[in-house]
């Protein structure tokens, strides 16, 4: 188990080297990338498979016994998500591999293919740290990498845009930082599951201040409102490809990481109430921004930002059928951003931009297209029988069971804003996908389609038919994706059995 | 225990205060400065975590005496090597916004710029 363990963290690291020297011939870089994230999907699957039952892995490093080295831990929410974000992140490669074969981006492959094998292994690092520190290391490998990604073909707006978001992400890095320097000074240890074991004893005022102090750290990550302002402004501008993997993990790593913290560390009613509120402000404000854009990638990013209300709403519930509801949620969201922002892709292949005020006709310039926007955008609203369907049953049945005040209150923030998440992207249907489309963009679309590049047009509509297939095998597997995500929550609010997991059965 | 000298906590407490004064101003070169203070004031106050600063680390002490924790000094360090990196990069960054734009002001939030658009032709009637 302890090899497995580190391998979707070094893997990648060892690809990611092997790229960069291959950077003179993007074939063998191509394969390379390819072959790396293989290897990443089955270890994860193999993890996922031995952690099913809740069993939880554990691997430490050069044999320090944990509290001392640096511990992995695999339990299957972790697994879970390190499999579907390493599914999506293989798809997106090969989006990119296909649009570059085509020549039909502006982006330099020599530095993207080992920049994105860092970025996977950051993101991996983030999922499997078993301690404090090496979330913050997981969390700066993916941030610094993904810094380094949104400037790929800097224009004016991009190098603004990714001056505001690394300023941001490093003002939040720098708090956890200093949250980690807090829970040293109070704990003397910072492995998770230590610190767990003896925040147990700490003064519940100092606990609750710490706990709403990651809250912000990973609230700012995850675009929390109202600590948000930064993810509308930066994502879109990015290359496609780039957005897609941002908006579909980057997020979803801090909601992981607000999950792990707030249910290990801080497993009481400390910070519900607080959360519950933010998921239901975050849910509205969200949508609302998403209801007045005019471009197809801004209003999805307000979608984005909106729909992670939903998760904390799930944590807030604080019982397991609300935390299966957000992990199966998480998974459902991952893989529908990912599609989404892959079809904006598309478009601005087609049509050049994703200005609302000048599209037309999509469905006609291509159906293909019509169906992979229709379908994960449907999704995201909860119809069913897509995976948002799935996901927002489980958190909706999991507010009825918890009853209260705060619980109604998310509800009904819940279904108003899958009602305005449905009327946005009805916006953007009968806007951009209606009516009959320019003629010089059907002029473009054959010379897309008969010129040298219409292979790699075919490869990047393939992958995102691939990444929409992905979207429905979510909602096919529904049965077992929710008694995976049952068996999840119950890991994650027994902290018990994680700290003797780590610890050993020696441990208090 | 020692416990970490008042003088310390106040150096901390200022190096946050002006660190996030100076990361809200406009000006992209007082960001990357607040960052750095915002950076020495998140390890320094790692280092505030030992509380057996004032013993020698490793060497110079007596045998059998007690050594300061080495582990802050080596988050810091961890730290210390990241923001030095980033800090890097934005540097590069703000001089492409400088180069690109001949100023490093950071511009008003796009829906600002809508809202106050909207909010024009009532002021002009």
């Amino acid at each position: 188990m302890n090899a497995l363990l580190a391998v979707p963290l070094l893997v990648p690291l060892c690809g990611a080297a092997v790229t960069l020297l291959l950077r003179r011939t993007p074939r063998s870089q191509r394969i390379t990338g390819t072959t790396t994230l293989s290897v990443v999907v089955v270890a994860a699957a193999l993890l996922l498979w031995h952690t099913r039952d809740g069993t939880i892995a554990t691997a430490q490093a050069g044999a320090w016994e944990a509290p001392l080295g640096i511990t992995l831990v695999a339990d299957p929410t972790s697994a879970l998500l390190l499999l579907v974000s390493s599914v999506v992140l293989l798809i997106v490669l090969l989006y990119a591999i296909g649009q570059d074969i085509g020549g039909l981006s502006r982006a330099t492959p020599q530095v993207f293919h080992p920049v994105y094998l860092v970025l996977t292994a950051g993101v991996n690092l983030s999922f499997l740290a078993g301690d404090l520190f090496n979330l913050f290391v997981g969390f700066e490998v993916m941030l610094t990498a993904s810094y380094a990604l949104i400037t790929q073909a800097p224009t004016r707006a991009r190098v603004r845009a990714s001056m505001i978001y690394t300023t941001v992400s490093l003002t939040s890095s720098i708090l956890f930082l200093t949250g980690i320097a807090l829970v040293y000074a109070l704990t003397g240890t910072v492995n998770l599951a230590d610190v767990s074991d003896k925040l147990d004893a700490a003064p519940p005022a100092l606990r609750m201040v710490l706990a709403l102090l990651f809250l912000v750290v990973f609230g700012i990550k995850a675009a929390v409102v109202p600590m948000h302002f930064w993810l509308p402004d930066s994502y879109p501008v990015a290359l496609t490809r780039i957005s897609a993997i941002f908006a579909a993990l980057l997020t979803k790593v801090a909601v992981y990481a607000v999950i792990r913290t707030q249910t290990l560390l801080f497993a009481r009613d400390d910070t519900s109430a607080v959360l519950a509120v933010i998921a239901v402000v975050t849910m509205i404000v969200g949508i609302l921004g998403a209801l007045v854009q005019s471009d197809i990638n801004r209003i999805m990013s307000f979608a984005l930002v909106s729909h992670i209300g939903f998760m904390l709403f799930g944590l807030a519930l604080g019982t397991v059928a609300g935390l299966a509801g957000a992990v199966v949620y998480l998974v459902h969201h991952i893989v529908v951003q990912a599609t989404l922002f892959l079809v904006n892709g598309l478009i601005r292949q087609y049509v050049g931009h994703t200005s609302l005020t000048d599209i037309r006709g999509l469905t006609a310039v291509s159906p293909a297209l019509a169906v992979f926007f229709f379908l994960p955008a449907l999704s995201l609203a909860g119809l069913p029988p897509l995976s948002g369907f799935v996901a927002k049953v489980a958190l909706f049945q999991a507010g009825v069971d918890a009853g209260g005040l705060l619980a109604w209150a998310g509800l009904a923030a819940g279904v108003l804003t899958s009602l305005l998440t449905l009327i946005a992207i009805f916006r953007v249907w009968t806007r951009a996908f209606w009516g009959t489309p320019r003629p010089d963009v059907l002029e473009a679309r054959e010379q897309l389609r008969s010129g040298a590049n219409r292979g790699g047009l075919r490869i990047m509509t393939a992958t995102t038919g691939a990444m929409v297939a992905v979207g429905v095998a979510v909602a096919l597997a529904a049965g077992p994706l929710t008694e995976v995500g049952f068996t999840a929550a119950e890991g994650l609010l027994d902290g018990r059995a994680y700290v003797t997991a780590v610890l050993g059965e020696g441990a208090r | 225990m020692n416990a970490p000298s008042l003088l310390l906590v106040a150096a901390v407490a200022v190096l946050y205060s002006s660190g996030f004064y100076l990361l809200l101003q406009r000006s992209l070169m007082r960001v990357v400065f607040g960052i750095l203070i915002l950076g020495h004031a998140a390890n320094l106050s790692l280092l505030v975590t030992d509380t057996a600063i004032t013993l020698p680390p490793l060497l110079g002490g007596e045998p059998g005496q007690q050594l300061s924790d080495p582990l802050p000094h080596a988050m810091a360090l961890t730290a210390i090597v990241i923001t030095f990196g980033v800090t890097t990069f934005l540097l590069a960054l703000a001089y492409r916004v400088w180069l690109d734009d001949e100023n490093d002001e950071v511009p008003d939030d796009l829906e600002d710029r809508r809202i106050s658009r909207l909010k024009e032709p009532e002021d002009s009637s």
